[in-house]
Protein backbone atom coordinates (compact mmCIF):
# COMPACT_ATOMS: atom_id res chain seq x y z
CA UNK A 1 0.00 0.00 0.00
CA UNK A 2 1.03 3.36 -0.95
CA UNK A 3 1.83 6.04 2.14
CA UNK A 4 1.63 9.84 1.49
CA UNK A 5 0.63 12.88 2.69
CA UNK A 6 -1.15 14.51 0.32
CA UNK A 7 -3.00 12.49 -2.59
CA UNK A 8 -3.84 14.30 -5.65
CA UNK A 9 -5.98 13.30 -8.22
CA UNK A 10 -5.32 14.59 -11.40
CA UNK A 11 -1.99 14.63 -13.70
CA UNK A 12 -2.56 17.59 -15.04
CA UNK A 13 -0.96 20.94 -14.79
CA UNK A 14 -2.51 22.34 -11.68
CA UNK A 15 -2.07 18.52 -10.29
CA UNK A 16 1.75 18.52 -10.85
CA UNK A 17 1.99 22.29 -9.41
CA UNK A 18 0.71 21.22 -6.30
CA UNK A 19 3.48 19.02 -5.73
CA UNK A 20 5.82 22.12 -5.92
CA UNK A 21 3.71 23.91 -3.40
CA UNK A 22 3.42 20.92 -1.47
CA UNK A 23 6.53 20.37 -1.60
CA UNK A 24 8.22 23.65 0.07
CA UNK A 25 5.80 23.07 3.02
CA UNK A 26 7.95 19.32 3.30
CA UNK A 27 4.42 17.77 2.19
CA UNK A 28 4.77 14.54 0.25
CA UNK A 29 2.80 13.91 -2.91
CA UNK A 30 1.31 10.99 -4.52
CA UNK A 31 -0.45 11.54 -8.23
CA UNK A 32 -3.12 9.56 -9.61
CA UNK A 33 -4.24 9.50 -13.27
CA UNK A 34 -6.59 7.67 -15.64
CA UNK A 35 -4.28 8.31 -18.49
CA UNK A 36 -0.90 6.69 -19.11
CA UNK A 37 1.18 10.28 -18.85
CA UNK A 38 0.93 12.75 -17.33
CA UNK A 39 -0.14 16.18 -18.45
CA UNK A 40 -4.26 16.00 -18.15
CA UNK A 41 -5.69 17.80 -21.18
CA UNK A 42 -2.58 19.60 -22.52
CA UNK A 43 -0.93 16.28 -23.38
CA UNK A 44 -4.09 14.09 -24.37
CA UNK A 45 -5.85 17.35 -26.24
CA UNK A 46 -3.65 19.93 -27.58
CA UNK A 47 0.26 19.34 -27.02
CA UNK A 48 0.97 21.45 -29.73
CA UNK A 49 -0.69 24.72 -29.03
CA UNK A 50 1.12 27.27 -27.43
CA UNK A 51 -0.50 29.59 -24.40
CA UNK A 52 -0.15 32.46 -23.82
CA UNK A 53 -1.16 33.66 -20.24
CA UNK A 54 1.36 31.75 -18.10
CA UNK A 55 3.35 34.29 -16.16
CA UNK A 56 6.56 34.55 -17.54
CA UNK A 57 6.23 32.66 -20.75
CA UNK A 58 5.01 35.30 -23.89
CA UNK A 59 3.96 32.06 -25.40
CA UNK A 60 4.86 28.23 -24.54
CA UNK A 61 3.39 24.90 -26.13
CA UNK A 62 1.36 23.27 -24.05
CA UNK A 63 3.59 19.90 -23.80
CA UNK A 64 6.40 21.93 -23.17
CA UNK A 65 4.29 23.72 -20.21
CA UNK A 66 4.22 19.85 -18.47
CA UNK A 67 7.72 19.32 -19.27
CA UNK A 68 8.80 21.94 -17.37
CA UNK A 69 6.44 21.73 -14.79
CA UNK A 70 7.97 17.67 -14.33
CA UNK A 71 11.38 19.27 -13.80
CA UNK A 72 10.36 21.20 -11.32
CA UNK A 73 8.65 19.26 -9.48
CA UNK A 74 11.41 16.31 -9.79
CA UNK A 75 13.65 17.99 -6.18
CA UNK A 76 10.33 16.64 -4.29
CA UNK A 77 10.04 12.87 -5.81
CA UNK A 78 6.33 12.50 -6.20
CA UNK A 79 4.83 9.07 -6.80
CA UNK A 80 2.73 8.32 -9.60
CA UNK A 81 0.06 5.95 -10.24
CA UNK A 82 -0.80 6.24 -14.31
CA UNK A 83 -3.53 4.76 -15.90
CA UNK A 84 -5.51 3.97 -13.10
CA UNK A 85 -8.93 5.52 -12.20
CA UNK A 86 -9.83 6.58 -8.59
CA UNK A 87 -12.94 4.80 -7.96
CA UNK A 88 -13.53 5.30 -4.00
CA UNK A 89 -12.56 6.97 -1.47
CA UNK A 90 -12.99 5.41 2.44
CA UNK A 91 -12.17 7.41 5.58
CA UNK A 92 -10.26 6.03 8.18
CA UNK A 93 -8.95 6.18 11.47
CA UNK A 94 -6.54 9.66 12.18
CA UNK A 95 -8.87 11.50 9.80
CA UNK A 96 -6.96 9.86 6.84
CA UNK A 97 -8.28 8.46 3.75
CA UNK A 98 -8.01 4.87 1.88
CA UNK A 99 -8.76 5.80 -2.10
CA UNK A 100 -8.81 2.62 -4.45
CA UNK A 101 -8.31 2.58 -8.28
CA UNK A 102 -9.75 0.97 -11.35
CA UNK A 103 -6.58 -1.63 -11.26
CA UNK A 104 -7.16 -2.13 -7.22
CA UNK A 105 -4.27 0.17 -5.95
CA UNK A 106 -4.29 1.35 -2.94
CA UNK A 107 -3.42 4.53 -1.15
CA UNK A 108 -3.49 5.88 2.24
CA UNK A 109 -3.17 9.43 2.45
CA UNK A 110 -3.70 12.72 4.81
CA UNK A 111 -5.89 14.79 2.43
CA UNK A 112 -6.67 14.90 -0.78
CA UNK A 113 -6.72 17.27 -3.71
CA UNK A 114 -8.93 17.11 -6.42
CA UNK A 115 -7.44 18.42 -9.29
CA UNK A 116 -9.24 16.39 -12.12
CA UNK A 117 -9.92 19.27 -14.85
CA UNK A 118 -12.76 17.86 -16.62
CA UNK A 119 -13.00 14.79 -15.19
CA UNK A 120 -11.53 11.72 -16.44
CA UNK A 121 -10.91 11.03 -19.79
CA UNK A 122 -12.90 7.85 -21.07
CA UNK A 123 -13.34 6.44 -24.79
CA UNK A 124 -16.12 8.15 -26.87
CA UNK A 125 -18.58 5.21 -27.32
CA UNK A 126 -20.74 5.16 -30.45
CA UNK A 127 -24.80 5.88 -30.06
CA UNK A 128 -25.88 2.63 -31.16
CA UNK A 129 -28.77 0.67 -29.43
CA UNK A 130 -27.26 -2.26 -27.69
CA UNK A 131 -23.82 -1.55 -27.77
CA UNK A 132 -23.00 -1.55 -24.43
CA UNK A 133 -24.75 -5.25 -24.18
CA UNK A 134 -21.59 -6.38 -25.84
CA UNK A 135 -18.99 -4.97 -24.02
CA UNK A 136 -17.41 -7.62 -22.94
CA UNK A 137 -18.32 -9.48 -25.89
CA UNK A 138 -17.33 -8.31 -28.97
CA UNK A 139 -17.40 -4.43 -28.53
CA UNK A 140 -13.74 -3.15 -27.06
CA UNK A 141 -12.68 0.76 -26.82
CA UNK A 142 -8.92 -0.36 -26.48
CA UNK A 143 -6.76 -2.58 -28.20
CA UNK A 144 -5.10 -4.24 -25.16
CA UNK A 145 -3.70 -7.62 -26.10
CA UNK A 146 -3.54 -7.68 -30.12
CA UNK A 147 -3.31 -11.35 -30.04
CA UNK A 148 -7.13 -11.75 -28.88
CA UNK A 149 -8.08 -10.92 -32.19
CA UNK A 150 -5.90 -14.08 -33.85
CA UNK A 151 -8.07 -15.50 -37.11
CA UNK A 152 -11.00 -13.34 -36.23
CA UNK A 153 -13.12 -11.05 -38.23
CA UNK A 154 -12.36 -7.62 -36.52
CA UNK A 155 -14.87 -4.48 -37.71
CA UNK A 156 -12.98 -0.91 -36.91
CA UNK A 157 -14.29 2.43 -37.01
CA UNK A 158 -12.81 6.06 -36.60
CA UNK A 159 -10.59 8.06 -39.36
CA UNK A 160 -7.52 9.04 -36.69
CA UNK A 161 -4.30 8.14 -35.71
CA UNK A 162 -5.29 4.69 -33.06
CA UNK A 163 -8.01 3.58 -35.84
CA UNK A 164 -5.12 3.29 -38.48
CA UNK A 165 -2.31 2.23 -36.74
CA UNK A 166 -4.43 -0.59 -35.87
CA UNK A 167 -5.58 -1.39 -38.41
CA UNK A 168 -2.18 -1.54 -39.86
CA UNK A 169 -1.37 -4.03 -36.91
CA UNK A 170 -4.50 -6.71 -36.88
CA UNK A 171 -4.19 -6.64 -40.61
CA UNK A 172 -1.35 -8.88 -39.65
CA UNK A 173 -2.81 -11.29 -36.93
CA UNK A 174 -7.03 -11.19 -37.77
CA UNK A 175 -8.72 -13.09 -40.53
CA UNK A 176 -10.27 -10.04 -41.62
CA UNK A 177 -10.15 -6.39 -41.14
CA UNK A 178 -12.58 -4.01 -42.05
CA UNK A 179 -12.24 -0.33 -41.87
CA UNK A 180 -15.30 2.07 -41.67
CA UNK A 181 -15.01 5.72 -41.66
CA UNK A 182 -17.11 8.95 -41.89
CA UNK A 183 -15.19 11.00 -44.89
CA UNK A 184 -12.74 9.61 -47.45
CA UNK A 185 -9.64 10.91 -45.52
CA UNK A 186 -8.29 10.35 -43.16
CA UNK A 187 -6.81 12.66 -40.26
CA UNK A 188 -4.06 10.10 -38.88
CA UNK A 189 -0.27 10.71 -40.00
CA UNK A 190 0.47 10.51 -43.78
CA UNK A 191 2.07 7.64 -43.61
CA UNK A 192 -0.30 5.54 -41.59
CA UNK A 193 -3.10 6.58 -44.45
CA UNK A 194 -0.73 5.40 -46.87
CA UNK A 195 -0.24 2.40 -45.48
CA UNK A 196 -3.97 1.59 -45.04
CA UNK A 197 -4.58 2.95 -48.59
CA UNK A 198 -1.77 0.66 -49.96
CA UNK A 199 -3.32 -2.29 -48.12
CA UNK A 200 -6.72 -1.99 -48.99
CA UNK A 201 -5.49 -1.38 -52.58
CA UNK A 202 -4.08 -4.69 -52.31
CA UNK A 203 -7.14 -6.52 -50.89
CA UNK A 204 -5.63 -7.25 -47.53
CA UNK A 205 -8.38 -5.48 -45.39
CA UNK A 206 -11.65 -3.81 -46.82
CA UNK A 207 -11.48 -0.19 -46.63
CA UNK A 208 -15.33 1.33 -46.20
CA UNK A 209 -15.45 4.99 -46.23
CA UNK A 210 -18.28 7.59 -46.43
CA UNK A 211 -19.92 4.91 -43.96
CA UNK A 212 -21.23 4.47 -40.16
CA UNK A 213 -21.87 1.87 -37.80
CA UNK A 214 -25.76 2.48 -36.49
CA UNK A 215 -26.30 -1.00 -35.50
CA UNK A 216 -25.63 -3.80 -33.47
CA UNK A 217 -26.85 -7.45 -33.01
CA UNK A 218 -26.26 -11.42 -31.55
CA UNK A 219 -27.67 -13.45 -29.41
CA UNK A 220 -25.35 -14.35 -26.66
CA UNK A 221 -22.36 -12.32 -28.06
CA UNK A 222 -21.74 -9.49 -31.05
CA UNK A 223 -22.46 -11.31 -34.20
CA UNK A 224 -23.57 -8.83 -36.81
CA UNK A 225 -22.96 -5.15 -36.83
CA UNK A 226 -25.01 -2.93 -39.46
CA UNK A 227 -23.82 -0.39 -41.43
CA UNK A 228 -24.78 2.58 -43.59
CA UNK A 229 -22.50 3.56 -46.59
CA UNK A 230 -23.62 6.77 -48.33
CA UNK A 231 -24.34 5.12 -51.93
CA UNK A 232 -24.97 1.17 -50.94
CA UNK A 233 -27.52 2.44 -48.68
CA UNK A 234 -27.78 -0.16 -45.37
CA UNK A 235 -26.37 -3.24 -44.72
CA UNK A 236 -24.98 -5.49 -42.07
CA UNK A 237 -21.44 -7.51 -41.73
CA UNK A 238 -20.84 -10.56 -39.62
CA UNK A 239 -17.92 -10.03 -36.99
CA UNK A 240 -16.31 -11.30 -34.28
CA UNK A 241 -15.17 -8.05 -32.85
CA UNK A 242 -16.20 -4.38 -33.35
CA UNK A 243 -13.82 -1.90 -31.81
CA UNK A 244 -14.93 2.21 -32.61
CA UNK A 245 -12.34 4.20 -32.10
CA UNK A 246 -13.21 7.69 -31.47
CA UNK A 247 -10.88 9.75 -29.20
CA UNK A 248 -11.44 10.51 -25.69
CA UNK A 249 -13.95 12.55 -23.69
CA UNK A 250 -13.83 13.99 -19.96
CA UNK A 251 -16.53 12.60 -17.76
CA UNK A 252 -16.81 13.43 -14.32
CA UNK A 253 -17.05 9.72 -13.36
CA UNK A 254 -16.88 8.11 -9.40
CA UNK A 255 -15.85 11.91 -8.50
CA UNK A 256 -20.07 12.56 -8.62
CA UNK A 257 -20.48 9.80 -5.99
CA UNK A 258 -18.21 10.97 -3.19
CA UNK A 259 -20.98 12.39 -0.93
CA UNK A 260 -19.37 16.26 -2.38
CA UNK A 261 -21.25 19.09 -3.32
CA UNK A 262 -21.41 19.47 -7.47
CA UNK A 263 -22.55 22.48 -9.65
CA UNK A 264 -22.84 21.79 -12.93
CA UNK A 265 -19.99 19.81 -12.79
CA UNK A 266 -17.98 21.09 -10.71
CA UNK A 267 -16.95 20.68 -7.01
CA UNK A 268 -18.29 23.66 -5.15
CA UNK A 269 -15.38 25.03 -2.76
CA UNK A 270 -14.61 27.52 -0.38
CA UNK A 271 -11.98 30.06 -1.90
CA UNK A 272 -10.54 30.70 1.90
CA UNK A 273 -8.40 27.24 1.10
CA UNK A 274 -10.30 25.28 -1.68
CA UNK A 275 -11.91 23.07 0.76
CA UNK A 276 -14.84 20.99 -0.05
CA UNK A 277 -18.17 19.86 2.04
CA UNK A 278 -15.51 17.17 2.86
CA UNK A 279 -13.22 17.84 5.51
CA UNK A 280 -9.77 16.76 4.17
CA UNK A 281 -11.09 16.87 0.44
CA UNK A 282 -9.87 19.50 -1.35
CA UNK A 283 -10.85 20.49 -5.29
CA UNK A 284 -8.37 22.79 -7.30
CA UNK A 285 -8.45 23.59 -10.98
CA UNK A 286 -11.21 23.79 -13.53
CA UNK A 287 -12.58 21.19 -11.60
CA UNK A 288 -13.64 23.39 -9.01
CA UNK A 289 -16.29 26.16 -9.10
CA UNK A 290 -16.66 29.39 -6.50
CA UNK A 291 -18.38 32.61 -7.41
CA UNK A 292 -16.10 34.68 -10.07
CA UNK A 293 -14.36 31.42 -10.76
CA UNK A 294 -12.39 31.42 -14.24
CA UNK A 295 -11.00 28.14 -15.57
CA UNK A 296 -7.29 29.23 -15.91
CA UNK A 297 -4.17 27.03 -15.45
CA UNK A 298 -2.84 30.22 -13.94
CA UNK A 299 -5.66 30.12 -11.54
CA UNK A 300 -5.31 26.62 -10.55
CA UNK A 301 -1.42 27.48 -9.50
CA UNK A 302 -2.88 30.21 -7.09
CA UNK A 303 -5.65 27.91 -5.81
CA UNK A 304 -2.96 25.05 -4.91
CA UNK A 305 -0.83 27.81 -3.47
CA UNK A 306 -3.40 28.50 -0.71
CA UNK A 307 -4.53 24.94 -0.35
CA UNK A 308 -1.41 22.99 0.31
CA UNK A 309 -1.17 25.49 3.61
CA UNK A 310 -4.80 23.94 4.54
CA UNK A 311 -3.52 20.66 3.87
CA UNK A 312 -0.33 21.11 5.85
CA UNK A 313 -2.27 22.37 9.18
CA UNK A 314 -4.53 19.21 8.85
CA UNK A 315 -2.23 17.08 8.21
CA UNK A 316 0.63 18.73 10.98
CA UNK A 317 -1.92 20.47 13.21
CA UNK A 318 0.68 20.72 16.32
CA UNK A 319 3.69 22.07 13.47
CA UNK A 320 4.06 26.12 13.18
CA UNK A 321 4.53 27.18 9.62
CA UNK A 322 6.59 29.84 8.68
CA UNK A 323 6.01 31.62 5.05
CA UNK A 324 9.12 31.04 2.96
CA UNK A 325 10.06 32.39 -0.12
CA UNK A 326 12.11 30.43 -2.56
CA UNK A 327 14.43 32.86 -3.08
CA UNK A 328 15.64 33.24 0.51
CA UNK A 329 15.51 29.69 1.22
CA UNK A 330 15.73 27.99 -2.87
CA UNK A 331 14.76 24.58 -3.15
CA UNK A 332 16.07 21.21 -1.30
CA UNK A 333 17.45 19.08 -3.92
CA UNK A 334 18.72 22.04 -6.13
CA UNK B 1 -31.05 45.35 -36.64
CA UNK B 2 -29.32 46.93 -33.76
CA UNK B 3 -25.67 48.15 -34.19
CA UNK B 4 -23.55 45.38 -33.91
CA UNK B 5 -26.07 42.66 -32.74
CA UNK B 6 -27.41 39.97 -34.44
CA UNK B 7 -29.83 37.78 -33.75
CA UNK B 8 -29.43 33.79 -34.02
CA UNK B 9 -32.46 31.19 -33.50
CA UNK B 10 -31.35 28.04 -31.71
CA UNK B 11 -33.08 25.16 -31.63
CA UNK B 12 -32.14 23.14 -28.61
CA UNK B 13 -32.05 19.72 -27.78
CA UNK B 14 -35.60 19.31 -26.68
CA UNK B 15 -36.62 21.33 -29.44
CA UNK B 16 -37.70 24.26 -28.12
CA UNK B 17 -36.54 27.53 -30.03
CA UNK B 18 -35.17 30.81 -28.36
CA UNK B 19 -33.56 33.54 -30.12
CA UNK B 20 -30.37 34.90 -29.15
CA UNK B 21 -28.52 38.05 -29.81
CA UNK B 22 -24.94 38.27 -30.85
CA UNK B 23 -22.47 41.19 -30.62
CA UNK B 24 -20.33 41.17 -33.72
CA UNK B 25 -17.87 43.43 -32.39
CA UNK B 26 -16.26 41.33 -29.90
CA UNK B 27 -14.55 39.18 -32.06
CA UNK B 28 -17.16 35.97 -30.53
CA UNK B 29 -17.72 33.07 -31.98
CA UNK B 30 -20.86 30.74 -31.94
CA UNK B 31 -20.04 28.73 -29.14
CA UNK B 32 -18.77 31.38 -26.63
CA UNK B 33 -22.34 33.30 -27.94
CA UNK B 34 -24.30 30.33 -27.25
CA UNK B 35 -22.57 29.89 -23.84
CA UNK B 36 -23.28 33.24 -22.69
CA UNK B 37 -27.41 32.86 -23.47
CA UNK B 38 -26.79 29.62 -20.88
CA UNK B 39 -27.28 27.13 -23.35
CA UNK B 40 -25.63 23.88 -22.94
CA UNK B 41 -23.09 23.49 -25.21
CA UNK B 42 -19.54 22.58 -23.23
CA UNK B 43 -16.68 23.79 -24.95
CA UNK B 44 -14.87 21.58 -22.98
CA UNK B 45 -11.43 22.38 -25.04
CA UNK B 46 -12.48 26.68 -25.34
CA UNK B 47 -12.72 26.73 -28.48
CA UNK B 48 -9.89 25.36 -30.80
CA UNK B 49 -11.61 22.63 -32.67
CA UNK B 50 -10.31 20.19 -30.34
CA UNK B 51 -13.39 17.90 -28.76
CA UNK B 52 -16.43 18.28 -30.59
CA UNK B 53 -18.47 19.07 -27.56
CA UNK B 54 -20.02 22.44 -29.49
CA UNK B 55 -21.51 20.36 -32.38
CA UNK B 56 -24.13 21.94 -34.35
CA UNK B 57 -26.06 22.02 -37.34
CA UNK B 58 -26.58 25.06 -39.69
CA UNK B 59 -30.64 24.96 -40.62
CA UNK B 60 -30.35 28.19 -42.49
CA UNK B 61 -28.56 28.94 -45.55
CA UNK B 62 -26.14 31.42 -44.80
CA UNK B 63 -22.77 31.75 -46.38
CA UNK B 64 -19.90 30.02 -43.68
CA UNK B 65 -16.35 29.41 -44.43
CA UNK B 66 -16.07 26.17 -45.23
CA UNK B 67 -14.73 23.89 -42.22
CA UNK B 68 -11.11 23.61 -42.38
CA UNK B 69 -9.37 20.33 -42.26
CA UNK B 70 -8.80 20.33 -38.17
CA UNK B 71 -12.91 20.90 -37.43
CA UNK B 72 -13.28 17.97 -40.24
CA UNK B 73 -11.19 15.69 -37.86
CA UNK B 74 -12.58 16.40 -34.99
CA UNK B 75 -16.04 16.18 -36.63
CA UNK B 76 -14.99 12.49 -37.38
CA UNK B 77 -14.89 12.02 -33.59
CA UNK B 78 -18.16 13.51 -33.12
CA UNK B 79 -21.33 10.94 -33.39
CA UNK B 80 -24.76 12.24 -35.34
CA UNK B 81 -22.98 13.90 -37.86
CA UNK B 82 -24.33 15.79 -40.86
CA UNK B 83 -24.01 17.02 -44.11
CA UNK B 84 -24.90 20.17 -42.09
CA UNK B 85 -22.85 19.55 -39.15
CA UNK B 86 -20.36 21.91 -37.67
CA UNK B 87 -18.07 23.21 -34.15
CA UNK B 88 -19.93 26.28 -33.27
CA UNK B 89 -16.46 27.62 -31.63
CA UNK B 90 -15.12 27.81 -35.57
CA UNK B 91 -17.69 30.19 -36.83
CA UNK B 92 -17.30 33.69 -36.38
CA UNK B 93 -20.01 35.91 -35.48
CA UNK B 94 -20.19 38.66 -38.22
CA UNK B 95 -23.10 41.01 -39.35
CA UNK B 96 -23.17 37.96 -42.07
CA UNK B 97 -25.12 35.56 -39.87
CA UNK B 98 -28.15 37.50 -39.02
CA UNK B 99 -30.80 35.71 -38.75
CA UNK B 100 -28.77 32.23 -38.72
CA UNK B 101 -30.63 29.12 -38.04
CA UNK B 102 -28.76 26.25 -35.80
CA UNK B 103 -30.20 23.30 -33.71
CA UNK B 104 -27.90 22.17 -30.93
CA UNK B 105 -26.45 18.33 -31.78
CA UNK B 106 -27.43 15.65 -29.18
CA UNK B 107 -24.19 14.91 -26.67
CA UNK B 108 -22.34 12.09 -27.18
Amino acid sequence: MIQTDLLIIGAGPVGLFTVFEAGLLKLKCHLIDVLPQVGGQLSEIYPKKPIYDIPGYPSILAGDLIDNLMEQIKPFNPGFTLGEKAIKIEKIENGRFLLETSEGSIINAGAIAIAGGLGSFEPRKPPIEGLNKFEKTGVDYFVKDPEKYLNKNILIAGGGDSALDWTIELAEIAHEVTLIHRRTSFRGALDSVEKVMALAEAKKINLITEAQAIGVTGQNKLETVLIKQKELGEFSKEVDYFIPLFGLSPKLGPIANWDLAINKNAIEVNTFDYSTNEEGIYAVGDINTYPGKLKLILCGFHESTLMVQSVFKRIYPDQKLSFKYTTVTGIEGI
Amino acid sequence: MEKNIINIKVTDREGSEQIIQAPTDMSFNLMEALKANELPVEGTCGGMALCASCHCYINSDHHLADASEDEEDMLDQAFFVEDNSRLSCQIKISDELEGLSITLAPVS
